[in-house]
């Protein structure tokens, strides 16, 4: 019996293991995958005591700072979560099973897909959804990026470097995007900005050949030669498997209030899975603090009866 | 037995000439994804020590002709080589959990 399983280990779930054993929580993580979002950036340059730090460098920090806490950590996917009494089952993708006197949900978000048919079948083999880690097998080649915010400027940026030609398709007329980036990109003279526009259709057997881009207003078709499709349009929450246990809101994140607790006593969320506002590394880290604490002084209560 | 470090001249000999199934990690320095995977690389390698087969590492910088040889546009990726064929490939991040699983399958 576990005082605390967290369920993700990203910066939230990482910050929030780090809190809990040091109160002297019997505590364990269960994460898909180690760093969230974070080590997809090539630079973090807004986390405070950093000037600059690769993402994955400053993950790989904090999941060696939980390991040596002495948390128990595992690399596999919780799929089920049910609430017996005052106790938790936690299920993961191999049917083992876990038990805990408190929940921290913390598994963030994930991108976020065009939609389209053929999406799946390119992904690894013409679709990204990394710039900084595909950007490379595109040199000389053209490639398209979609999206308007800062994680789309940015892998248009980076790409310019590699590619002969980027088409930055963006479905509205203004930019998401800090001025500063979107100013560098309309600098580079292989970055054509598409605007108002958004992705039809992917062409190809193999291989991507192409995009048709139409406009979103008059629906005016263009065709683009690429061999590359960077998708930067957002994340989204995959939040299914809590959605019987917790309250979600029309975006599927997980509700909860300033201490992080959830409709739930005994289930507590943080980071970029809930309505918390503003997705940061360092505000994800802080969440996952509070939501810790606030366990803690729950299982207090809870022992004390 | 710990990893295997491929290149595009030994690829050949350690992983189509293999005798055991083989597990490659296309990975490189720059990737920050490919960077988290390596410990978990490194801990598969460790529970499979002993076992009929083998993991590799092949960074695409070192590497390039055998990556692009084999399409790898974005990485991580994971293929597993039986016999000098593909059997089972993977792209982005994965679970311990779940490489463990693909390759249980491939060796029983």
């Amino acid at each position: 019996m576990y005082d605390l399983i967290v369920v993700g280990g990203g910066p939230a779930g990482l910050t929030a293991a780090i809190y809990a054993a040091r109160r002297a929580m019997k505590t364990l993580i269960l994460a898909k995958e180690f760093g969230g979002q974070a080590v997809y950036a090539s630079k973090v340059e807004n986390f405070p005591g950093f000037d600059l730090i690769p993402g994955y460098e400053l993950m790989e920090k904090m999941k060696a700072q939980v390991e040596r806490l002495g948390v128990e950590v595992k690399n596999i996917e919780a799929t089920e979560i049910k609430k017996e009494d005052d106790i938790f089952f936690v299920r993961d993708k191999d049917n083992g099973a876990y038990e805990g006197k408190t929940i921290i949900l913390s598994f963030g978000a994930v991108p976020r897909k065009l939609g389209l048919p053929n999406e799946d079948k390119f992904k690894g083999n013409g679709i990204s959804y990394c710039a900084t880690c595909d950007a490379p097998f595109f040199k000389n080649k053209n490639v398209a990026v979609i999206g308007g915010g800062n994680a789309a400027l940015d892998a248009a940026l980076l790409l310019a470097k590699f590619a002969k030609q980027v088409y930055l398709v963006h479905r509205r007329e203004e930019f998401k995007a800090e001025e500063v980036r979107v100013n560098d990109a309309k600098k580079l003279q292989n970055i054509e900005m598409i605007l108002s526009s958004e992705v039809k259709e992917i062409k190809g057997e193999k291989n991507i050949v192409g995009i048709v881009v139409g406009k979103v207003d008059s629906g005016e078709t263009r065709e683009l030669e690429v061999n590359g499709i960077f998708v930067e349009i957002g994340h989204i929450v995959e939040s299914e498997f809590v959605s019987k246990i917790v309250e979600l809101d029309e975006r599927r994140q997980i509700i909860v209030n300033e201490k992080n607790e959830t409709n739930v006593s005994g289930v507590f969320a943080a980071g970029d899975a809930t309505t918390v506002p503003y997705k940061q590394i360092v505000i994800a880290a802080g969440e996952g603090a509070k939501a810790a604490l606030t366990a803690y002084s729950y299982l207090q209560k809870v022992n004390s009866k | 037995m710990a990893e295997v470090i491929l290149n595009d001249q030994n690829f050949e000999n350690e992983v189509l000439k293999s005798d055991v199934p083989v597990l490659v990690d296309f990975w490189a320095p720059w990737c920050g994804p490919c960077k988290m995977m390596g410990p978990i690389i490194d801990e598969i390698a460790k529970k499979f020590e002993g076992k009929a087969v083998k993991i590799a590492k092949l960074n695409v910088d070192d590497a390039a002709s055998t990556a692009e040889k084999y399409n790898v546009m974005s990485i991580p990726t994971f293929k597993i080589f039986k016999s000098g064929e593909i059997v089972d490939e993977f792209v982005g991040v994965q679970s311990e959990e779940e490489i463990i699983n693909k390759l249980e399958k491939i060796i029983s």
